[in-house]
């Protein structure tokens, strides 16, 4: 049998078509993907933090350690927040003594006297964990530990917990400690026990100046998500692909 | 059949028999696979619950406003009604029965929280009226002169 070049490559053609259809045609779906088209939930909590209007006062994160039983003098907490003094110089200075539970009373910064003069920028930034979309220290729990809830809060199974520390290890943003009590990894809830009775998390609440605020992503007339659509926000280190889910207004390049 | 190959098979056998029995009676019956799938939803479902059955104990303004009336229109029509009540006086948590009185914070660390001056330009810190703790009225309370209610000099 003979058999021409045209001949060949018609049939090379044609063979490789055929192969290739029916592959798009099987897309394997995911078992969340699988589920989530079935029922979808209709909540998905976030986080708006104003930087502008955050004074550094540190009620927030009284009220997290009171409310959530951390122990109030340890220095590990779930939130905190961090004051930034950036020099006209380009220099720039943080700290957030007992992660600024006590507030920030002292115009010393890391015990360094600044002149009034020469500061270009100072702004307090409070953290709290993000919540993310893939969270990483999710993904290394060996054990099942911790999870993500269907509302996307990221719990910790305190019965589960082993101690290993990896999710410590993996949090890009440190969020994660051990709990001093329980000698679990510890982390913060969104005050979710809150959250389900409709109020809202304990740092929102005490904050005074409305430089935190809690809401619903889901649902596109819940004032944080409008915000969030409308408005210039920033996450912490998107490059990690975690997809955080606490967004910042005026997120300044030296915030890391 | 009778062999030394075969006999530490049947050992491994049983181990791992022994395992996925224990298995079966160590792990919840509700642990396993939810909502946001195998990498980040592999957990113990009743969880979630324990978590929510968390004890409340900030219990807000609203709270307050019921049995203290008085005290809650003072502050309410003051610049200090952005303050909640619990942020001074402590958590409420079951209050009237459980704590039977809250330990009020009159400490001078409570004001100066916001009412250290910190020259920061683009904070909110910079336009709330400040003092310097080291030089103003040193070892004094701030409630000696000031209301907590009633912010003014006038206060009391």
């Amino acid at each position: 049998m003979r058999q021409t070049r045209r001949d060949f490559l018609k049939t090379i053609t044609r063979g490789a078509l055929v192969t290739a259809l029916p592959l798009g045609a099987f897309k394997f779906l995911s078992p969340r993907e699988a589920r989530a088209s079935v029922e979808s939930t209709k909540v998905r909590w976030g986080f708006l933090v104003d930087t502008f209007k955050c004074v550094g006062c540190g009620f927030c994160v009284k009220a997290c350690k009171l409310e959530n039983e951390v122990p109030y003098d340890t220095p590990v907490t779930r939130t905190w927040v961090e004051r930034y003094v950036i020099l006209k110089n380009g220099r720039m200075l943080a700290d957030t003594p007992m992660g600024g539970r006590d507030g920030f009373t002292d115009p010393k910064v890391q015990e360094e006297e600044i002149n009034p003069k020469d500061i270009a920028k100072g702004f307090f930034v409070p953290k709290l964990c993000n919540q993310c979309e893939n969270p990483p220290c999710v993904q290394v729990c060996p054990v099942g530990a911790t999870y993500q809830r269907a509302d996307g809060v990221v719990l910790v199974d305190r019965s589960w917990c082993i101690g290993c520390g990896y999710c410590i290890m993996a949090c890009p943003y440190g969020v994660r400690f051990f709990h001093p009590v329980y000698h679990t990894a510890e982390k913060c809830t969104f005050c979710i026990h809150r959250l389900v009775k409709g109020m809202n998390t304990a740092c929102v609440d005490a904050c005074p100046f409305g430089a935190r605020k809690v809401g619903n992503l889901k649902d596109p007339n819940d004032p944080v998500t409008q915000v969030i659509l409308n408005q210039r926000v920033a996450v912490l280190k998107p490059e990690y692909g975690t997809k955080p889910q606490v967004y910042y207004i005026g997120l300044d390049e030296n915030v890391r | 059949m009778k062999s030394h190959v075969l006999r530490p098979l049947w050992v491994v056998i049983a181990v791992i028999g022994l395992i996925l029995t224990a298995r079966y009676f160590v792990v919840p019956p509700d642990f396993g696979v939810y909502e946001r799938g195998f990498m980040y939803g592999f957990h113990r479902k009743s969880n979630e619950k324990e978590w929510e059955a968390f004890k409340v104990k900030y219990r807000t303004k609203k709270y307050c406003q019921d049995c203290h009336p008085d005290k809650y229109d003072t502050i309410m029509s003051s610049k200090h009604h952005i303050i909640q009540c619990e942020n001074c006086h402590g958590p409420a948590i079951d209050h009237p029965e459980n704590p039977e009185k809250l330990q009020i914070n009159k400490k001078r660390s409570l004001c100066i929280r916001c009412h250290t001056y910190l020259p920061y330009p683009t904070s909110q810190r910079a336009k709330i009226k400040g003092i310097d703790p080291k030089e103003h009225n040193t070892g004094m309370e701030c409630v000696t002169c000031h209301n907590p209610h009633k912010p003014d000099m006038e206060g009391w």
